[in-house]
């Protein structure tokens, strides 16, 4: 038998939304609790629910207070989170190609250096991950993985940057990103991806789920350059590998 | 087909309306109006749909012109000196521009955003279902930006009905309603207890992200960074520097800040209301408190129509003369039956 699951802790965000936490800090197995929670959400809704934001540690539950109480959602929200979580089916894996360094990837030498080892020694080491799409937020798109090879794990920058380009692949902390815009980031930048993970008038206008798998293939500048006019054309660029 | 042409405008005013929640999962932040009280009561005084499409316009002037046709619009929120060619026009009532004049809107007093609603709304295509502005996110519609001079905003053809005021509960300058939490427990009673007992002032650096309280230094029991998780409208996120930041409706959806508490539904727009300098108080409220001030509040946005009135009955609205703390006097001194001012 399977020890009894932990239950969350239900946390108020106001009167409006509830924080269905899992940990307190990045938890590979609490995230799979979140989206499994989500999941069983969307397969079985609760009147009033307006809608649910994974994030790595929690799922926030938007919903509105004149069709259900706090109380009575929680105690829902724990009924559903201490059923054994369903089994992950036909989880989809995504190939991202990147291209690292340069003025793609303007920190890729200083992360080098930090690490006392060679550029290509962290490009094998990021592009040879086999990731998970933990959560999206902040801006449309902008998707966290987990599954960062431990040696790349450093603190973020001490300023932030104002603007870094959209596309910027990155690492934070023990996390890596794909950022869809361009936007502030204090991580630092270890290459670019033609893909949009957030495109309007495309369909889907958002490619990566929660959940998603996700592994990177490196590519030269040029074949980037190329991939970004078809990506500003609609395409995927991004490879669906399975299912 | 009439439209209403932007002649000038300052920063801050863009097409702004219910927003559109549905997406947050993507990183995609809703958007939509600050003050959802105003936005429904412009769109009520013109028989417009409570949270159609209207004109946010920030804290400074703007002026619109009607052309093609007249144009016919509702005016709710911050109010402002206001005149149509030199006539002037009230706040909380409707109007209509003649072919070729122009409205004339000043400085906001007393609040930061004014409403400004078009009789049959906004033509626009509606993205994720709104045509609200989100300029990060290149979203928006008809222009995905802040207005400009010179924009064009366009509708229907002014119907001719009878112009309209509406009442509106008086305005309160009590303290705004927090709920403590989520992450209130990174944060000691005694910081808990300095954060309603400050005096804050909102920071001129506050746009529509987020408005940034200056005032005490509130510090954190185990340092500033948490694993990120999901905001909401009225998140109070308290960064490395002790300075909160309340989370407004262009925020991040997600925010690595330990949040102390939350402001309420009900007193979202009254706080998006309170100008740049201007003092803040905040009140903890019990969760039950603060679902029945949404209920009523829900209520209060869907019973609008209700408080529609001629333009001319311009009786006095003894509700609001009785809330208002200004008025307080003169209204005690008032009979209520025989109207006669009670002489001291």
């Amino acid at each position: 038998m399977a020890e009894p699951l932990s239950p969350p802790r239900l946390l108020p965000s106001g009167d409006s939304a509830i924080t269905v936490e899992f940990s307190r800090t990045i938890d590979d197995a609490a995230n799979r609790r979140v989206l499994a929670l989500d999941r069983v959400i969307a397969a079985e809704p609760i009147a009033g629910i307006i809608e649910t934001v994974p994030t790595y540690r929690s799922l926030l539950v938007h919903y509105d207070p004149v069709q259900i109480t706090f109380d009575a959602l929680g105690e829902q929200l724990l009924a559903r989170a201490a059923k054994a979580p369903p089994t992950e089916t036909g989880t989809r894996r995504w190939r991202i190609p990147i291209t690292y360094g340069g003025e793609h990837g303007i920190d890729l030498e200083d992360v080098a250096k930090a690490l006392q080892t060679t550029p290509d020694d962290i490009v094998a080491r990021h592009a040879g991950g086999d990731y998970r799409v933990a959560m999206i937020g902040f801006t449309p798109g902008w998707s966290y993985l987990s599954g960062l090879d431990k040696f790349l794990h450093m603190s973020r920058r001490k300023e932030p940057r104002l603007v870094t380009p959209a596309g910027t692949i990155s690492i934070g902390g023990i996390q890596t990103g794909v950022q869809c815009l361009a936007g502030p980031s204090g991580w630092h930048l270890l290459g670019r991806t033609p893909v949009r993970t957030y495109q309007l008038h495309r369909d889907p206008t958002f490619l990566l789920e929660p959940g998603d798998a996700v592994t990177f293939t490196a590519v030269d500048a040029k074949t980037f350059a190329e991939q970004d006019r078809a990506a500003e054309a609609g395409e995927f660029v991004a490879e669906l590998v399975t299912p | 087909m009439s439209k209403l042409v932007v002649t000038s405008i300052g920063p801050a005013s863009s097409v702004q309306d219910g927003g559109r929640p549905g997406s947050q999962r993507y990183g995609l932040t809703p958007s939509g109006a600050m003050d959802r009280l105003s936005l429904a009561a412009a769109n009520t005084l013109v028989g417009n749909e409570p949270f159609a499409a209207v004109v946010e316009i920030g804290p400074f002037g703007a002026t619109f012109a009607a052309r093609g046709g007249a144009v016919r619009i509702g005016l709710a929120g911050a109010s402002r000196n206001a005149d149509i060619g030199g006539r002037p026009v009230a706040f909380d009532s409707s109007a209509t521009l003649a072919e070729g004049e122009t409205l004339n809107l000043g400085f906001a007093r007393g609040g930061s955003f004014s409403y400004l609603a078009i009789e049959h709304g906004i033509e626009g295509e509606p993205m994720f279902g709104s045509l609200a502005v989100n300029a990060r996110a290149g979203l928006g519609s008809p222009y995905p930006r802040p207005l400009q001079s010179g924009d064009e905003l366009k509708t229907k053809a002014a119907s001719g009905a009878t112009e309209r005021r509406i009442e509106l509960p008086a305005a309160s300058d009590a303290p705004i309603r927090i709920l403590f939490g989520p992450q209130d427990d990174e944060f000691t009673a005694e910081n808990r207890k300095l954060f309603l007992d400050n005096e804050w002032k909102i920071s001129a650096t506050s746009d529509r992200m987020g408005y940034r309280l200056e005032g005490a230094v509130i510090k954190h029991r185990d340092g500033h960074n948490i694993v990120s998780d999901g905001t909401v409208n009225g998140s109070i996120q308290v960064p490395g520097n002790g300075q909160p930041i309340v989370l407004m409706p262009d925020r991040g959806t997600s925010g690595g800040y330990p949040k102390i508490a939350t402001v309420i539904t009900a007193d979202l727009g009254r706080f998006a209301q309170t100008s740049a300098g201007r003092p803040v108080h905040f009140k903890a409220v019990t969760m039950a408190e603060a679902q029945a001030e949404a209920i009523k509040f829900h209520t209060l946005l869907h019973s609008l129509p209700d408080r529609l009135r001629g333009i001319d009955d311009l009786g006095l609205n003894i509700e609001a003369l009785r809330d208002a703390n200004v008025a307080g006097q003169a209204v005690s001194a008032v009979d209520v039956t025989t109207w006669q001012v009670a002489l001291p």
